[in-house]
């Protein structure tokens, strides 16, 4: 066993591995399935201050080698996640991190104040880039100012290990992550969704509710990759990848790229036990190739 | 119910007329335990167009046997695909997902398993299940032409058979709705799947005459665990994922009211 262990700010993650906000519920939803505790994180379900029911259906659309999803942010609040969901998912030995979103910086700083209440909440994932909704999300991380606005907030209320997830419809990702850098995120994440659309052409409507919404699935993963490697080389706190991973061969490429850790994200709607393989994966090639600990491979792309 | 990832083994896929496939599947070890109304997750290709899981009715389950039957009409190239499978090919299922139907409390109620198209599926190994228990199902089945009518033969083993067509082929002539026994008899219960239109109409007679009535309703969905939030419907409670709350739902539950 090569050392997986990495670490980012005061969180430690013992493998690289975790699973990316919506796409894994609160990690209970898939404990029939797999040891929740054999990753190194579960990123749960994007957290609003007040509920939110999410966009009309439909909301998903297959496309090739990926998705399209509008969801919303669907969830019940932050305080029905600290009082029925928290004792539920609180003592899964492995970091339970909390996706934060908000449509004003106020919003994000009393949720994430909330949620540094909870004991066994490590960190937050600070969500400036859903696409799907009007107001805030993505409006928020795709200035510099915007992010910084809400990164500053958040930072006053909230003391532990915050990573923020970046937007890759902008023009410049590394503008945007050195802005929430130079306001105290300990560390960003990227990409989130890309902004897609698709059309039923019989009914000459889109097929999402809402007309767009984000594309996931390996479809995005060069894109997420590269721009992986651009933050990566732009900022000095640690970055996370995600974006299509699907394999151990494609984790390691975003660790090779700059990424400290990294998130699967649709791949569990294919195989709900990808992430476990995954880690494994990562295990056989470090042995294979000499290698004693994960970190020997972060950022050995130029 | 705990939930499985399996490769279980195609024993045999057969053609139902032009657009439909059952197939059956067995494992190497005594398959889960699975309720009428619940359904699998199949994994169709690595196909970058077939990139989701396709969500498939069990159709039956044959616990002697050690088979899981699924009937599959061929609409695109997902099911297309899987219409393709051969015997000896393994097909990875996610099993059992969601809720079922409400099964009868005792032998001496009366439930009427409506059903339209391919959406006869789960009524089959509804309808085995109540004559297990004691409890002889009335099975109403409707299709577009005698060509769109499957299993009829299994059918009958399980309960009485009530057949419309739309072209008269077979049965009464017209929908589900319009078959007579709807008015000439009383049922404690009925529990329906079919296209979205023929439900809300079994839906509306239920109302009318104050039956319970449960119907499967099968809206896009991607994780087939809840975790994704793709598949909702909207209900009295909010939006509810159609994978982990229903497929079945209660229609005081929904909000389709006109």
């Amino acid at each position: 066993m090569a050392r997986l262990n990495v670490k980012i700010k005061d969180l430690s993650l013992k493998n690289p591995v975790m699973t990316a906000s919506g796409t894994f519920g609160y990690g209970i939803e898939f404990a029939d399935l797999m040891p929740l505790d054999g990753i190194g994180g579960i990123i749960v379900k994007g957290t609003t201050l007040r509920p939110r029911e999410g966009n009309d259906y439909p909301r998903m659309a297959e496309t090739a080698s990926g998705m399209l999803n509008c969801v919303g942010l669907q969830n019940k609040g932050v305080d029905y996640f600290c009082e029925h969901i928290y004792p539920q998912i609180c003592d899964i030995d492995t970091n339970m991190i909390v996706n934060v979103s908000g449509s004003s910086p106020e919003d994000y700083a009393e949720c994430a104040a909330r949620i540094d209440a909870l004991e066994r909440i490590p960190a937050i994932e600070l969500n400036i880039s859903c696409p799907n909704v009007k107001d805030g999300g993505m409006a928020f991380g795709v200035t510099c100012a915007g992010a910084a606005s809400v990164v500053k907030a958040v930072r006053q209320r909230y003391h532990k290990t915050l990573i923020v997830k970046l937007s890759p419809n902008v023009t410049d990702i590394t503008e945007i992550a050195r802005a929430v850098e130079a306001e105290g995120a300990d560390g960003v994440s990227l990409i989130n969704t890309l902004m897609g659309m698709a059309i039923d052409i019989e009914r000459r409507r889109p097929l999402l509710s809402i007309g767009t919404g984000g594309l996931s699935g390996p479809a995005v993963k060069p894109v997420a990759l590269r721009m992986v490697w651009q933050v990566a080389r732009a900022v000095s706190i640690p970055v996370v990848g995600l974006g299509g991973i699907c394999s151990a061969t494609d984790a390691i490429e975003f660790l090779m790229a700059g990424a400290t850790a990294i998130e699967i994200g649709t791949a569990n709607f294919l195989d709900p036990t990808v992430s476990i393989k995954v880690r494994d994966g990562i295990d056989s090639w470090l042995e294979a190739h000499g290698c004693d600990s994960v970190e020997e491979i972060i950022g050995v792309i130029d | 119910m705990k939930k499985y990832l399996l490769d279980l083994r195609v024993r045999s896929v057969d053609r139902l007329h032009q657009r439909y496939v059952l197939i059956k599947l067995t494992g190497e070890s005594p398959l889960p335990d699975m309720m009428p109304g619940q359904f699998v997750e199949v994994r169709v290709d690595k196909s970058p167009t077939t990139f989701l899981r396709r969500p498939i009715s069990i159709n039956f389950v044959d616990k002697k046997l050690n088979e899981l039957w699924l009937l599959v009409a061929v609409v695109g190239e997902g099911t297309r695909s899987l219409a393709q499978l051969q015997p000896g090919d393994t097909l990875n299922c996610l099993l059992p997902l969601g809720r079922g139907f409400t099964l009868p409390q005792d032998a001496h109620q009366r439930f009427l398993l409506v059903g339209g198209g391919v959406g006869v599926a789960p009524l089959l190994f509804m309808g085995a299940e109540m004559h297990r228990m004691g409890c002889e199902p009335t099975f109403l089945l409707g299709a577009r032409t005698a060509d769109d009518l499957l299993l009829m033969e299994e059918f009958k083993r399980y309960g009485r058979v009530c057949v419309t067509t739309e072209d008269g082929s077979e049965g009464e002539k017209g929908f589900v709705t319009g078959h007579p026994i709807l008015r000439q008899e009383q049922f404690t219960r009925i529990a329906t799947c079919g296209p979205t239109p023929m439900m809300k109409a079994v839906a509306r007679h239920a109302l009318q005459n104050n039956v319970e009535c449960e119907v499967s309703l099968e809206n896009l969905m991607a994780c087939g665990l809840g975790a994704c939030l793709c598949c909702v419907e909207k209900t009295v409670d909010g939006n509810l994922c159609v994978c982990k709350e229903g497929p079945v739902f209660n229609i005081r539950k929904l909000l389709w009211q006109d």
